[in-house]
């Protein structure tokens, strides 16, 4: 009991120290080692660039950091490579934040190649101080594409919900989870929400009036429109590509059956027709087919089926309990929510081979989303009693719990990318 | 026991501090002021909006209000016909009167899922009330699904509270 405590203050005093934390499991991974020196100026500043990026890098599973604390560097200085060699730093960036006279930030920054002793280039931007965490993210993924070849996904939200003190709040915050805005407070649950293509709008369930509704709901503005409130239930919106309509969970014609509701008309069209339940409706990443859950063969299995309706095949076949499908941007993967003996565990299944593994050691994984890169998944579990957002790489070795509000926090979904 | 129940009660609370990765007192301020100069960030403010929940009204007096189901089962159960046809009753009686039936599961699984399956419940009982003549448009089954248990333990106990239909008016 007493060592239990004292550990608790132990946590306690970390997470003073350190908003995040990234658990690296597994062995045999290959990291680059990166320097992200403290910013010349950031004391000055209400937020530090660097640490944003050090921890986006981290959580990214691509980057492991060094140490620099006491390093003074900015984007004028002339690395010696030996010195940063010897500290093993495959990479270096340096960068500086000056206030101007209009109360705007400068941010600046140049990445180094320590082993090719290379310059790779300069990042400048003039933010808002309300822009300067945003401008931060921009900053990592600007750093993740130099070095890895690929977009980062940093420059992103996720919207989840918390349950605290009987209250609901659907919040939008940084893909670290931090920066959180609330957008809808509610005295009933809310659940489901997922990102319109474009990212302005968010589709969610709402409890209010008493039954499951569907909104549309657009973020910047709070104006809240009802997208289908028919007889019965109504649940899991997903977006269609071009934002025009909806694939959700009705029960108007009794069953929970997929139906695409028009948003211009609010018309609703049958796709399925089971016996059972249908939910969950995922579009493909190209748009052509939906994943789905259905109860059709006794016990909840993913199919996949044309986007406007039509033959199902069954996707997962081990266990029965597989629901949630999530697939990646890429189209290369498919997570999803497996039961096996009794707990709840994130999948990702490769599309290609069909190869399937679990990629979790909690027990209650709920609602898995790929970033826009296709690199890091969310998703809701719970962790030392409560209830928690993390996000781990595809193969399942890095993961990290994502900060946020006090209470439960659960129902995660990842915007798509700034257009 | 009341030693127990403060320990736990410590610890919960503890846990809570302990599982929180920030500050509580971090409320999110949006800085509209910088938002509106800076022309860069576009999409970054969010705008709150706080709902309030829909009033209900009043069934059959004395009679129970909720139905409860077996682990994975929307069969309905010899003590809840009595409860059914009394709901039934009423409502014959009173055919201006609509009853809303409210699927509920237990905890475990996810929330679509289980919404799907409150759903099957609550049609379960609908089906039940129209077989006894209530008519179709004075009912209407919907789901929670996991969202709001009677009990929140995490045992059968508690599980077996939350499996139901709930009678609302």
């Amino acid at each position: 009991m007493f060592r239990f405590l004292i550990a608790c203050l132990m946590m306690l005093a970390a997470s003073v120290q350190a908003q995040f934390r990234v658990e690296v499991t597994g062995v045999g991974m290959t990291q680059m080692p990166i320097v992200v020196a403290p910013f010349k100026g950031e004391a000055g500043s209400p937020q530090k660039p660097a640490a944003i990026v050090q921890a986006d890098l981290e959580r990214s599973g691509l980057f492991k950091g060094i140490d620099a604390a006491g390093v003074a560097l900015d984007e004028l200085s002339r690395p010696d490579w030996s010195s940063w060699r010897q500290r093993n730093a495959d990479a270096l960036l340096g960068g500086s934040i000056t206030r101007l006279a209009d109360g705007r930030y400068d941010i600046r920054a140049r990445l180094w190649d320590v082993v090719k002793g290379q310059d790779k280039g300069e990042y400048r931007e003039t933010v808002g101080s309300a822009d300067l965490r945003q401008a931060s993210h921009r900053l990592a993924d600007w750093v993740f594409q130099q070095l890895t070849g690929t977009p980062g996904a940093f420059a992103t939200r996720i919207a989840y919900v918390t349950k605290a003190g009987g209250r609901y709040t659907l919040w939008v915050a940084d893909s670290d989870g931090e920066g959180a805005q609330s957008a809808l407070s509610s005295s009933e649950p809310i659940i489901s929400p997922s990102w319109s293509p474009n990212g302005s709008q968010l589709a969610y369930v709402s409890f209010e009036s008493r039954k499951p509704v569907i909104y549309v709901h657009e973020v910047a503005s709070g104006r809240r429109k009802v997208v289908a409130n028919f007889r019965g239930s109504n649940s899991a919106p997903a977006w269609a590509p071009d934002g025009k309509s909806l694939v959700a969970t009705l029960s108007r014609d009794g069953g929970s059956q997929l139906f695409r509701v028009d948003l211009a008309s609010g018309e609703a069209r049958r796709l399925t027709t089971s016996a059972g339940i249908d939910t969950e409706p995922a579009f493909s990443s190209d748009g052509t087919a939906l994943y789905f859950v259905s109860d059709r063969g006794g016990s909840p299995q993913i199919y996949r089926m044309p986007a406007q309706g039509g033959p199902a095949e069954r996707v997962t076949f081990g266990g029965s309990y597989n629901i949630s499908p999530a697939p990646s941007p890429d189209g290369r993967w498919l997570a999803y929510v497996s039961r096996i003996g009794g707990q709840f565990k994130l999948h990702v299944m490769d599309l290609q081979s069909g190869q399937s593994s679990a990629i979790s050691d909690t027990s209650a994984d709920e609602r898995p989303g790929f970033a826009p890169n296709s690199r890091l998944i969310v998703y809701a579990t719970v962790a030392q009693g409560r209830e928690a957002l993390m996000t781990s790489t595809v193969d399942g070795r890095i993961k990290a719990r994502l900060a946020g509000q006090g209470g439960d926090i659960r129902e995660p979904a990842w915007s798509p990318a700034k257009p | 026991m009341r030693k127990t129940l403060v320990l736990t009660t410590l610890l919960a609370a503890l846990v809570a501090g302990c599982s929180s990765g920030v500050k509580l007192n971090d409320v999110p301020v949006e800085d509209k002021s910088n938002a509106a100069s800076s022309g860069v960030n576009q999409g970054t403010g969010v705008a709150s909006v706080v709902t309030e929940k829909a009033a209900s009204g009043i069934g059959p007096v004395g009679v129970s209000h909720v139905v409860f189901f077996d682990y994975d089962s929307f069969v309905i159960k010899a003590e809840a016909r009595p409860v059914i046809e009394n709901h039934a009753r009423f409502l014959q009686a009173n055919k201006q009167r609509k009853a809303m039936l409210e699927g509920h599961t237990d905890e475990r699984g996810g929330r679509e899922y289980n919404l799907a399956l409150g759903q099957k419940r609550a049609e379960a009982v609908q089906r039940a009330l129209v077989l006894l003549g209530v008519p179709e448009s004075q009912l209407e089954s919907v789901s929670y699904g996991k969202e709001k248990p009677a009990a929140q333990g995490a045992d059968e106990a508690s599980y077996a509270k939350n499996r139901r239909v709930e009678f609302k008016y």
